[in-house]
């Protein structure tokens, strides 16, 4: 059992929480952006409800997250979803990659859930308590997502031909990229060595095994391990979140006055 | 404080209007704080059922509204810990849920994946053979199901 922290982080400290959240709500407010393109035009009346809730859940939880870094930093949480430049975003590619085909989505969403479900009770355990509340509260409605996609991956790899051929195509471009979302940011040493991200190190691993357990039971092989780069790119611009940010940001921009939408 | 939780019985959740947001869960505690101006407020704290539920933007100003009808100031406060659960509803919401055509969530104590398995009665003719059409429904707490007995098709709010 830690103790809380009675007094939030200051300085460098400070910065890196800062820097953390930001990579956490920009991955969420992505992914969930990417599954609500499907709203509307999903396979089945069902599966658009379904993939439109766990938008509505992502964006839910990017909003925990800015939340949580507006305690910081006083910074607002609108202002950062929707007048912010792709240059200030620290989202992974995993997240801003178009959404593909049906295969694609729910292999990248099933690959995002793996990662949650071992985030965040990490984060949860975290001493700082608006960072372990939040992660507590997103953590307890992840268990929805993660089923539903693990269903599907099942379905998918053990379906068809044609849906296996989809799944393991999906795979090949979505599995090397579970190394950009695990990769660390230069300021987390600092985060991990004053105990914010309680067994942090060993958050790769877990996410891979925990990846490979389920894949394997339906039958897909990813192959090789994703390789976790020592430093992240997430402070280069990626011509997929250039055009994602251009479509979620804008109507706020064509009326950055707006008081009412 | 007396009055106040009267007044916070009258708001109901706007996705659920047979229910209100004391019974549900969502109102925490109400309690006296020293208000903007030097006099005395009541806090009124509240939690969100799932985070991204738009209704809690709604119950926020219907708190405020129906306290500071009593003529006091008000002071609304969201809290995420210890996150919501569906055992935090009351045994009267459960019932007003069935009546209005939703089965309730049953009680688990934090076994929620047993919860989410267990047979779940049909609210209209009360059949416990129903079948999971849809894990997800109209709204972020709801998922889809038929009764093979009467044929029903129900809405069920998840266990959580």
């Amino acid at each position: 059992m830690t103790t809380a922290l009675e007094t939030p982080p200051t300085g460098t400290l400070r910065d890196a929480l800062v820097a953390r959240l930001t990579a956490l709500a920009d991955d969420e407010l992505l992914l969930g952006h990417r599954d609500s393109e499907w709203t509307s035009h999903g396979p089945l009346l069902e599966e658009d409800i379904a993939i439109s809730n766990l938008a509505q859940d992502e964006i839910g939880h990017a909003v925990l997250w800015y939340e949580v870094r507006a305690r910081l930093d006083g910074s607002d949480p609108d202002d950062l979803a929707f007048h912010r430049d792709p240059e200030g975003f620290r989202s992974c590619l995993l997240v801003e990659m178009p959404r593909g085909d049906w295969a694609f989505t729910m292999l990248r969403q099933f690959l995002f859930d793996c990662y949650e479900a071992e985030a965040l009770p990490r984060l949860a355990r975290s001493p700082y308590p608006p960072l372990a509340e939040a992660a507590a509260k997103a953590h307890r409605e992840e268990l929805f997502h993660l089923r539903h996609a693990g269903l599907w991956v099942r379905r998918l790899g053990l379906g068809t031909e044609e849906s296996r051929s989809r799944a393991l195509a999906a795979l090949g471009v979505l599995w090397p990229e579970v190394g950009g979302l695990l990769a660390p940011l230069p300021t987390d040493a600092d985060l991990v060595a004053a105990g914010y991200l309680p067994d942090w190190e060993a958050l790769p691993g877990a996410v891979v095994a925990r990846a490979r357990a389920a894949l394997g039971a339906a039958d897909l092989d990813p192959g090789r391990d994703p390789v976790v780069p020592a430093v992240n790119a997430r402070d280069r611009v990626s011509p997929q979140r250039a055009e994602l940010l251009a479509t979620l940001q804008s109507v706020a921009r064509a009326d950055p006055e707006a008081v009412v939408w | 404080m007396a009055a106040a939780w009267e007044a916070l019985r009258g708001v109901a959740d706007p996705e659920l209007p047979a229910v209100n947001v004391v019974e549900l869960g969502v109102v925490r505690s109400v309690r006296a704080v020293e208000g903007a101006s030097g006099g005395t407020a009541l806090e009124v704290v509240i939690t969100p059922t799932f985070s991204a539920c738009p209704a809690l933007h709604v119950i926020e100003a219907s708190v405020a509204d129906a306290v500071s009808a009593l003529g006091v100031a008000v002071r609304v406060v969201t809290a995420l810990s210890p996150p919501w659960t569906s055992d935090d509803m009351t045994d009267a919401a459960r019932e007003k849920l069935r009546a209005f055509g939703i089965a309730p969530p049953a009680r688990h104590g934090g076994l929620v994946e047993i919860a989410l398995e267990a047979p779940v009665r049909c609210p209209r003719c009360d059949h416990p053979d129903t079948r999971l059409r849809n894990a997800f429904g109209s709204t972020l707490c709801r998922e889809i199901r038929t009764c093979r007995a009467c044929g029903e098709t129900f809405e069920r709010f998840k266990p959580l």
